[in-house]
């Protein structure tokens, strides 16, 4: 991918990177901060995802109410997304008027007033979020899946954080992380779009160099490497489907391992999209695990899932399960097909097939600037912006022999976690 | 206020969008886009769920699905491969007027793209062992479904507003239906119903006009069949007489979801534009407009809330939908009658009015940005017959409208006295909260 963007570091640390595209009258902000469940104390899980909602909720400057309306009259679009590593806010805007969205950003990075009676009404909508999450049993299996693969990583809990947290935690408790995490020294700022860049730095300068910066230490969490041993989970939930997830601990994006595993997965379970907006993605019906497990009707769907992290984190096989089979059947036809990926050695011919649908997938994302921006500040996240650009290469890079001698190492079964989910009757 | 003027010569219009006619009538439109690599393919076929006999519902819909399972030319695995190899994609699906089909592929691939569409429309073969394995994965899909809270609602919803009415039933039908339909039945309906007379087929992309009519002529001109388009005008749709609520429950569920409305306008009625403006001060605007602020910011009764408009050929539906905790149903559902009563009586003010219109306007180009943003809406132009300068008029158009027409468009469709009103959810207390 060859490309030119403006990469600079303000003195209060915020992080710029630029990247002028001409084919619309468009331009996307993103501004990413390093802070996100990984950085979430016991007994404030979900602390970072309400700090994003309360981020909506307005400053002195921008009441609530009035920066939602600004955004959307000049016919824009926003939003923003809290996960594992970090958190992000995004506008996308006509290109004439970027101008708000950045002074907006710039003035929540650090005016925020978290009033006492909005944390209030915020506590029954983020519980109420939460509520709907618990209405879907891959929510449920997802999140008992995740807690037993972790032992202290605060990676073993949902980003929406629990109940019980939920609430108790207080207006100080939000104010004080807030204040803790988001200043431009722990910032990414990400524009891409139609502009000339020296201006547009001349604008963000202008707008953050009042703004003092720090970095916020690393959360100092235990590293948590491969399991040591398999362990079987099973819950119980309303429904008649059985669901089925396998997850292995998995390599951090920064690991060179990381794009060997993506080609792994793409091999077991189809094609795999990092476009967040439009695009779309690739079917999955010639991987070997859609092959093996839904033609032969064992089961109904499957699919893979693998996070670029900042620790290692999880990959997660998820199987829905045909009424006329048992979840043990499907687990016992899967390692059969990982022992054939561990034994006899991958075609280049299917790893160089994985990196053209890798290489179509980014041909789709990029018509959408908001993509290409998200792009930008994304990989800044767990690396820097250059494990973006070298994806496609290192993926192509990828050996049968380092393929081979990765799912050797991570996918075995003594360390996973195999999770089911029982429709409540299916099963005592 | 900022008129945030917009070059119309700017937007897809007739000097950029072609339409050419195949003499086996498929009509195809295409715009070029040098900017990207790839391409997308966008239409339809006349044969939707309304063709479906009603002990048979989910007919169009299972065949559509079935296409893709085998043809005279290529069996499902060799399909897949050829698509997947290149890294493109082809799907299908019905609704309640058409079977549409939407893929995309690197330009290079766009034969690969259209042959694959040509055979698995022209020539399926629907094999029975591939019919009896897709039939397992809609029947968990029903199942599925029958554990959704939304998905429910929105069932029980469209079956009230639309009582005996093809858009009243579930193109993707009721687990009995979907028991009953055979081969046979799929083979038929694609007999009958597949046609290339009202089909239309849209490319945008990195490629151009005469390559698109190149390509298709020779992919598609072959296709003839004696079937004429035979969708008939639905019956028409009465407004609810009276309130009407009704609780779906699905045990064991944390949360409620609450779809409530009534009828809306067609998307050819003079009051469409009207309509769409004031639904979305209603219930899109900014923060989820006025519904959202009511019942998600200032009594934090939802994570969503929010209206939808829907506006299809010979009806359509006002829809406002929340996920709301099982115990306050009731207070939400009130709170949000009270803002369709307020959108009923007082026009809307000239702040929201000016708000919206610049929204509408100054979104086109975010709309427009993307190749698939491109043929969704030159697709529906041609749906809807509206003119390939559409997008031209489409500001001064949304400038044109007044609080008067939203006011007018608002109390020709909502009567709060007289409304549909379904939750799906648990009955009554869940695990000990409120």
């Amino acid at each position: 991918m060859k490309e030119t963007i403006t990469q600079v570091a303000l003195e209060n640390g915020l992080k710029v990177l630029l990247k002028e595209i001409h084919t619309a009258p468009i331009i996307s902000q993103w501004l990413w901060y390093r802070v996100g469940s990984r950085f979430e104390k016991p007994g404030y899980t979900g602390i970072s995802h309400w700090v994003e909602h309360m981020q909506f909720k307005g400053t002195p400057n921008f009441p609530a109410g009035l920066l939602d309306k600004a955004i959307s009259r000049d016919g824009g679009y926003w939003n923003a997304f809290t996960y594992l590593d970090w958190t992000t806010y995004f506008e996308t805007t006509p290109a004439d008027k970027i101008d708000l969205a950045l002074s907006l950003e710039a003035d929540r990075m650090v005016n925020s007033v978290f009033d006492e009676n909005e944390v209030n009404a915020e506590r029954t909508v983020v519980i109420s979020e939460r509520e709907g999450n618990e209405n879907e049993p891959l929510f449920l299996l997802d999140e008992a899946v995740q807690s037993s693969a972790f032992d202290k990583h605060p990676y073993k809990n949902e980003v929406i954080g629990s109940i019980a947290d939920l609430q108790n935690i207080t207006r100080d408790d939000l104010y004080a992380f807030y204040r803790d995490h988001y200043n431009p020294g722990n910032a990414v700022l990400a524009l891409a779009g139609d502009f000339d860049s020296e201006r547009m730095l001349e604008k963000v300068r202008r707008i953050y160099q009042a703004l003092q910066g720090h970095s916020v230490p690393e959360p100092g969490n235990p590293r948590e490497e491969l399991l040591q041993r398999e362990k079987k989970i099973e819950i119980h939930g309303p429904g008649e489907t059985t669901y089925l997830q396998i997850a292995w601990r998995a390599p951090a994006a920064a690991d060179d391992v990381f794009f060997a595993f993506t080609i792994a997965d793409s091999l077991l379970t189809g094609p795999a999209s990092l476009n967040m907006f439009g695009g779309g993605g690739i079917s999955n019906k010639t991987s070997r695990l859609y092959q093996r497990l839904v033609e032969k009707e064992y089961a109904i769907s499957v699919n893979g899932s693998l996070q670029a992290t900042h620790d290692p984190f999880l990959y997660a096989i998820t199987i829905t399960v045909n009424p006329k089979h048992q979840p043990e059947e499907i687990l016992a036809l899967l390692d059969n097909e990982l022992d054939a990926l561990r034994q006899a050695p991958v075609k280049q011919a299917e790893i160089d097939r994985a990196a053209k649908q890798a290489r179509a997938l980014f041909a789709y994302g990029s018509e959408n600037i908001t993509n290409q921006a998200f792009w930008l500040g994304y990989s800044e996240m767990f690396d820097d912006y250059s494990w973006f650009t070298r994806y496609t290469s290192r993926l192509a890079e990828v050996t049968p022999e380092i393929l081979v001698d990765t799912v050797r190492k991570y996918l075995n079964r003594e360390q996973r976690v195999v999770g089911i989910y029982y429709p409540d009757g299916v099963r005592p | 206020m900022n008129p945030n003027f917009i070059d119309p010569r700017s937007l897809p219009g007739p000097e950029d969008i072609f339409r050419q006619i195949l003499p086996n009538r498929i009509v195809l439109l295409t715009r070029s886009n040098f900017n990207s690599s790839s391409v997308v393919v966008s239409g339809y076929v006349a044969a939707g769920s309304q063709l479906d006999p009603l002990d048979k519902l989910g007919l169009a819909h299972f065949t559509a699905l079935a296409l893709m399972r085998g043809t005279a030319r290529s069996d499902f695995q060799s399909l897949y491969d050829r698509l997947e190899s290149a890294g493109a994609s082809l799907g299908f699906g019905a609704s309640v007027h058409t079977t549409s089909f939407s893929g995309r592929a690197l330009a290079e691939d766009l034969p690969l793209l259209f042959a694959t569409l040509s055979e698995c429309l022209s020539q399926p073969v629907f094999p029975p062992e591939q019919v009896s394995r897709l039939r397992a994965q809609l029947l968990t899909g029903l199942a599925i479904r029958a554990q959704s809270t939304r998905d429910m609602a929105a069932l029980e919803f469209d079956s009230l507003l639309f009582p005996d009415h093809p858009y009243g039933r579930p193109e993707d039908g009721y687990i009995e239906t979907i028991n009953n339909l055979t081969r046979d039945d799929l083979v038929a309906f694609h007999q009958q119903y597949y046609a290339p007379a009202g089909m239309k087929l849209v490319v945008v992309g990195a490629v151009s006009a005469d390559q698109v009519f190149e390509l298709a002529e020779k992919n598609f001109s072959s296709w003839v069949t004696d079937n004429a388009n035979q969708q008939q005008s639905l019956k028409a749709v009465k407004p609810p007489l009276t309130s009407i609520t009704r609780k779906v429950i699905i045990p064991g569920k944390s949360q409620a979801d609450l779809v409530m409305g009534t009828l809306g306008p067609k998307r050819k009625d003079p009051e469409y534009l009207a309509a769409s403006l004031g639904n979305s001060i209603l219930g899109q605007f900014g923060l989820m407009g006025r519904v959202g602020d009511t019942v998600r910011e200032k009594a934090g009764l939802a994570y969503y809330a929010s209206t939808s408009l829907n506006a299809w050929i010979e009806s359509g539906s006002w829809e406002v939908s929340a996920g709301i905790n099982p115990g306050n149903v009731e207070k939400a559902a009130a709170l949000i009658t009270e803002e369709l009563r307020r959108f009923t009586t007082e026009p809307v003010t000239q702040e929201e009015l000016e708000d919206n219109q610049n929204n509408y306007i100054g979104r086109m180009p975010l709309s427009l940005e993307s190749n698939s943003g491109v043929a969704n809406s030159i697709l529906n132009l041609e749906r809807f017959d509206l003119g390939l300068d559409y997008l031209q008029r489409y500001p001064a158009l949304v400038r044109a409208v007044t609080r008067e027409d939203i006011l007018g468009a608002a109390r020709k469709f909502i009567d709060p006295d007289k409304l549909i009103i379904v939750s799906a959810g648990p009955d009554g207390k869940v695990n000990g909260k409120p």
